[in-house]
């Protein structure tokens, strides 16, 4: 049995190239037993996921809600399933590359597939399985006329380098941790800060209210209770920002912004990789799970195939399918024996109850 | 049944009828209301099913929980009458509500 916890694998990326048998993307509930059913065919994963936390919507979207349709799980909320199945594959020792997205996928000249994430990790795989289900959560864009123009010079949904807001007015957008902490990390390096919120009421940790009110109240800030309704600027140089208040229109001047309104689901990269789409979702075949490009699988809900329901349970059965085809491609000279894990020796000694 | 009309932007009036039970994102998914997006399935979070209430039936939809309120922070262009319609659980009640589906959900 594997003796590293999975969770802190892989927070620290060496840089060094990491070859595998398969690196699965997607760390939500199909990635996660896709784990488990290629260990079972000594298929090593390694797993790469966008959030900063492995269950995917179960852990995002809906960690206390109630689902009812896991079988002989008659309920069980999205946080707990993802804590069953991680402890169902820690017999497998995966290793989790969290807080990153494959943005590039390419083919060796040996067959293999080259990933590499937007913090320049490279993996060489055998085989790769899509587990994104609805794509990858990026920032959501608020939908103000023409703010693509001003994104990456003046319009930032994260904050890379902290000097980029250096001696600039800049305006943050929002109620919740983000938007409060990067109000309390940039107030002291920029020009002027302002926070924008809808209402005077806060998601975030109710410390972070009281520093942001603290230095409202000694006027090294402001905040402002309303919504940003249009952009000026030119040259993708943001200027000044109008602003709705119970009082009426503001302009608010500044020279950065930053939107943070939570996270929505885009395919993103994946729609490059040369991978026949249709819908935004990528079709398989219904024995092997397989996209268009043999060696490339795709499961849950980001498959396509006549009949498909995106069920949890579908991609769990879908997981063990795609592994007898990995296996074929991980393995091609190995006879791959069908076995049961109530009685298979090697079975159970694989999983570490034998 | 009950009666539930779904206004666009536009002035558009699509009257659907649900069951009692349902919430008023279901009513509208399952008649492909525009507008209505309801990404995130039910869960309260996202906040794309956004409606606005008209001013009559306020008082008998009632105001939003603690959570809607927060995922409303998510949601465009938000005023007094916002609620997401994934929380509004239909009852015979809200027999002719109208509802106004923002110009736009992200």
């Amino acid at each position: 049995m594997s003796d590293t916890n999975p969770l802190q694998a892989g927070d620290d990326e060496t840089g060094a190239l990491i070859e595998t048998d398969a690196l699965i993307i997607g760390a939500g509930p199909c990635g996660l037993f896709a784990v488990f059913e290629l260990g079972l065919l000594d298929i090593k994963s390694h797993v790469v996921d966008i959030l900063d936390k492995v269950g995917g919507q179960c852990a995002e979207l809906y960690p206390e809600k109630p689902i009812y349709d896991i079988p002989a799980l008659p309920v069980v909320t999205g946080q707990e399933l993802t804590d069953r199945l991680m402890e169902q594959i820690k017999p497998f020792g995966p290793t989790f590359h969290l807080g990153q997205r494959i943005d590039a996928l390419s083919r060796e000249t040996d067959g293999r597939f080259r990933l590499t994430t937007d913090r320049g990790q490279v993996f060489v795989a055998k085989v790769v399985v899509i587990a994104a289900g609805g794509g990858s959560f990026t920032p959501k864009r608020p939908p103000l006329e023409g703010i693509e123009a001003y994104e990456g010079a003046s319009v930032f949904y994260s904050v890379r380098r902290m000097k980029d807001f250096a001696d600039q007015d800049v305006l943050i957008v929002g109620g919740g941790d983000s938007a409060l902490d990067w109000t309390l990390n940039l107030q002291p390096i920029a020009r002027s800060l302002t926070l924008l919120h809808r209402r005077d009421d806060f998601r975030g940790a109710p410390h972070s209210v009281d520093k942001m009110r603290a230095l409202v109240a000694s006027g090294a800030m402001r905040l402002l209770i309303g919504q940003a309704t249009a952009l000026h600027g030119a040259d993708g140089r943001l200027e000044r920002v109008t602003v709705k208040t119970k009082e009426g229109e503001e302009q608010v001047a500044c020279t950065r912004m930053l939107p943070f309104f939570g996270l929505t689901m885009k395919l993103g990269p994946v729609a490059d990789w040369g991978l026949n789409l249709e819908e935004n979702l990528i079709p398989v075949d219904t024995e092997k799970f397989e996209t268009s490009v043999p060696g490339i699988f795709a499961i849950g809900d980001i498959n396509a195939y006549p009949g498909k329901l995106k069920l949890i349970l579908s991609g769990f059965h879908e997981a063990a399918l795609m592994s007898q085809a990995a296996h074929r491609i991980v393995y091609p000279d190995k006879k791959l024996l069908f076995q049961y894990t109530t009685s298979s020796s090697s079975l159970q000694k694989k999983l570490g109850v034998r | 049944m009950v009666k539930i009309t779904f206004v666009q932007e536009d002035g558009t009036r699509q009257e659907v009828e649900a069951q009692p039970g349902l919430t008023v994102m279901e009513a509208a998914k399952t008649e492909d209301v525009p507008g209505i997006e309801a990404e995130c399935g039910g869960a309260c979070a996202c906040a794309t099913c956004h409606v606005y209430v008209e001013p009559e039936w306020r008082e008998a939809v009632g105001p939003p929980s603690e959570m809607e309120e927060d995922m409303l922070d998510f949601a465009f262009d938000v005023r007094e009458e916002s609620r997401l319609s994934c929380q509004i659980r239909i009852s015979e009640k809200l027999d002719g509500l109208v509802v106004k589906v923002p110009s736009k959900q992200f």
